[in-house]
């Protein structure tokens, strides 16, 4: 949508899309060549920008249609096991034990592939159901919640209960997922090795066209009707309902949206880490993308970014220096955030240019008071 | 379409709230060619109640509402009845304050269906129209200041443009001039005719302000007077003004309502 007057906001906002991607896809990765950027700070940011993936889908839902979902990193989680999965059936029959299923099944008597690890033995379903596989289980949902008209505070409990039954799940050694201990113990992918700087720097640049592509396409969706459709509902759905939209159609769309986003941060963010496990799944972590989000300031997509990618070097910086502070700290920085700067980081910056502005109009009329004085 | 003799159509409307009984056996026949029906009654009478039906927010107990002699809009969900084209506006504006008036106007406007909305954008809205209902009720010169900026009678005929931008059969205005000064009411009065004159729809018209009632009924639209939940005296302004069960209602003694 443009409505009028909006133009040159925009031409600045595209030039900035350009900047971020030119930064982040091309200029760091041959930096890194160049050995200026060291192989672990690359992997640091490509971690980085696939959670900036699932910061994005949180946006899109809870920033732009107000929907407060505190389950969003079982999503995640789906997209990370699904892909962590196929890894380690890649390295089927290299264990320890040479048996055909993966090791820590064999310390659990379980000597026979389950049928739900079979599909996984292949990349393209694996890498589709990283995405498809949240996608419809947020859309399922939204089925059972939104149409029933549960909003709100007991939407957000309901997401929160599905996270904490979730993570109880997975974290029986029945589940056949490997239990508290998670998936872990790669040391390849697609035949590449895992601790290759070569490899880990293509998993790094695939992580950072993705996130621009997402970014993209999220740009669109907002601009379209449905975006507009999206903030109303955040702002007044009965209003909407009354002006005749289904309301509960654009939000299980919505929900759709940030799980499949979910899935596939979790599908970029598996390669490039040792391990997953359910800790990463539960309810903490979903918190945790809230926290993002609100940081980086709700409804403006950026903010999704900025957050996602601050807090989590903040916390590579801090967990080195002080582990112990390091949950203090991010929660005295929400409530931080929530109380001096409501709209987070992009809001906060929308603050100072306006400070800015009205600094040099007063800068500028001094100077033409003291032009006007006769000499 | 054409052919229906009535637009609306209540009869013997019962809605009780544990066991207060809101509306009770109420019948309101709209013809096709009445435009504007006024709504008055003391506190408690059910007028916006009967809204409430009409827009299926509340159900009722007994009775049959039909919309254009055969439709039952009882039992319909609010935005299957808004897609009817009977459109309400609420007492206190409810534009959204975040988008601007144009984007407003988009909201309200065009296509609803999930699908549809993915494919408008920018350049697939019809934006003569909405500029030209957006100069019926003077909001012309502010298409891109944010909804919430504008003053309580500006919202209030953004609200009005939203509900006219649909192409509603029937408008369901509920104290339209509620909080206004009078140079607004004057203007909303004026607003009032003009959707008469160049549209086809009907209004029904929730008032308490008896001058702006005055100001409506004075082109020949009928008052239906509502009391304890059903009607108690329908026709022109001044025979339902000299009734004496209105009097009564009203006052509990027999002298002209008093204006407000």
């Amino acid at each position: 949508m443009s409505p009028d007057g909006r133009g040159s906001a925009w031409t600045t906002d595209r030039l900035a899309v350009g900047v971020f991607a030119i930064v982040f896809v091309v200029a760091l990765p041959i930096a890194n060549i160049a050995g200026l950027v060291s192989d672990y700070y690359l992997n640091l940011f490509g971690k980085y920008l696939a959670l900036a993936i699932l910061a994005l889908g949180m946006d899109l839902l809870w920033g732009y249609a107000g929907i407060l979902s505190l389950g969003q990193a079982i999503f995640f989680g789906i997209g990370a096991y699904a892909i962590r999965m196929f890894m380690m059936l890649e390295g089927g029959g290299k264990g320890v034990y040479g048996e055909p299923v993966p090791d820590f099944m064999i310390w659990n008597q379980v000597y026979q592939l389950p049928w739900f690890w079979k599909p996984f033995r292949y990349l393209p379903v694996a890498v589709a159901g990283a995405v498809l596989l949240p996608a419809l289980l947020a859309v399922l949902i939204g089925l059972l919640t939104f149409r029933r008209k549960l909003r709100g505070t007991y939407f957000a409990i309901l997401t929160q209960a599905i996270a904490f039954a979730v993570w109880l799940t997975i974290n029986r050694n029945e589940m056949k997922l490997g239990g508290t201990n998670g998936l872990t113990d790669f040391k390849s992918v697609l035949g590449f090795s895992l601790s290759g700087p070569a490899t880990q720097r293509a998993l790094y640049v695939v992580t950072a066209a993705v996130l621009m592509i997402a970014f993209a396409l999220s740009r669109r969706l907002v601009r379209s009707k449905t975006g507009l459709v999206l903030q109303a509902i955040r702002d007044n759905e009965r209003r909407l309902e009354f002006l005749g939209y289904n309301t509960a159609s654009f939000k299980i769309f919505v929900f759709g949206v940030a799980g499949g986003l979910a899935g596939l941060a979790g599908l970029l963010y598996a390669p490039q880490v040792g391990i997953i496990t359910p800790s990463q799944v539960g309810v903490l972590p979903s918190l945790e993308i809230v926290i993002w989000v609100a940081f980086g300031g709700r409804g403006t997509l950026w903010g999704a970014l900025l957050g996602a990618i601050s807090i989590n070097w903040l916390r590579s910086v801090l967990t080195g220096t002080y582990p112990k502070l390091w949950p203090i700290i991010l929660g005295g920085l929400f409530v931080t955030v929530v109380l001096l700067f409501p709209d987070g980081l992009m809001g906060a910056a929308a603050r100072l240019r306006r400070i800015a502005a009205e600094w040099r109009q007063r800068a500028s009329g001094v100077v033409a008071a003291v032009e006007e004085r006769p000499v | 379409m054409s052919a229906a003799e009535t637009l609306l159509y209540v009869e013997g409307l019962t809605v009780s709230f544990d066991g207060f009984r809101a509306l009770d056996s109420l019948n309101v026949i709209l013809d096709r060619t009445e435009r504007i029906r006024i709504l008055i009654g003391p506190n408690g009478a059910g007028k916006t109640t009967l809204f409430d039906v009409l827009t299926g927010s509340v159900t009722p107990i007994a009775g049959r509402v039909l919309f254009q002699d055969t439709i039952n809009m009882l039992g319909q969900s609010e935005h299957a009845i808004a897609n009817l084209g009977v459109i309400r506006k609420f007492q206190t504006p409810s534009v959204f304050p975040g988008h601007t008036v144009f984007e407003n106007m988009v909201l309200a406007g065009g296509q609803k269906r999930f699908g549809a909305t993915l494919r408008t954008r920018g350049r697939s809205v019809d934006r003569d129209r909405i500029h030209g209902v957006l100069a019926q009720v003077g909001l012309l010169d502010l298409t891109g200041a944010p909804a919430g900026t504008l003053s309580h009678g500006q919202k209030q005929w953004l609200e009005i443009a939203m509900l006219l931008v649909e192409d509603p059969m029937l408008l369901l205005l509920d104290e339209p001039v509620a909080g206004m000064t009078r140079p607004e009411r004057d203007r909303t009065a004026a607003l009032l005719e003009s959707i008469v004159d160049r549209t086809t729809c009907s209004i029904v018209l929730i008032e308490h302000d008896m001058q702006f009632v005055r100001q409506i009924a004075r082109r020949g639209h009928k008052v239906t007077v509502m009391h304890e939940g059903s009607v108690l005296s329908e026709g022109p302004l001044d025979r339902v003004q000299s009734d004496p069960r209105v009097l009564e209602a009203y006052l509990g003694r027999s002298r002209v309502p008093a204006d407000t």
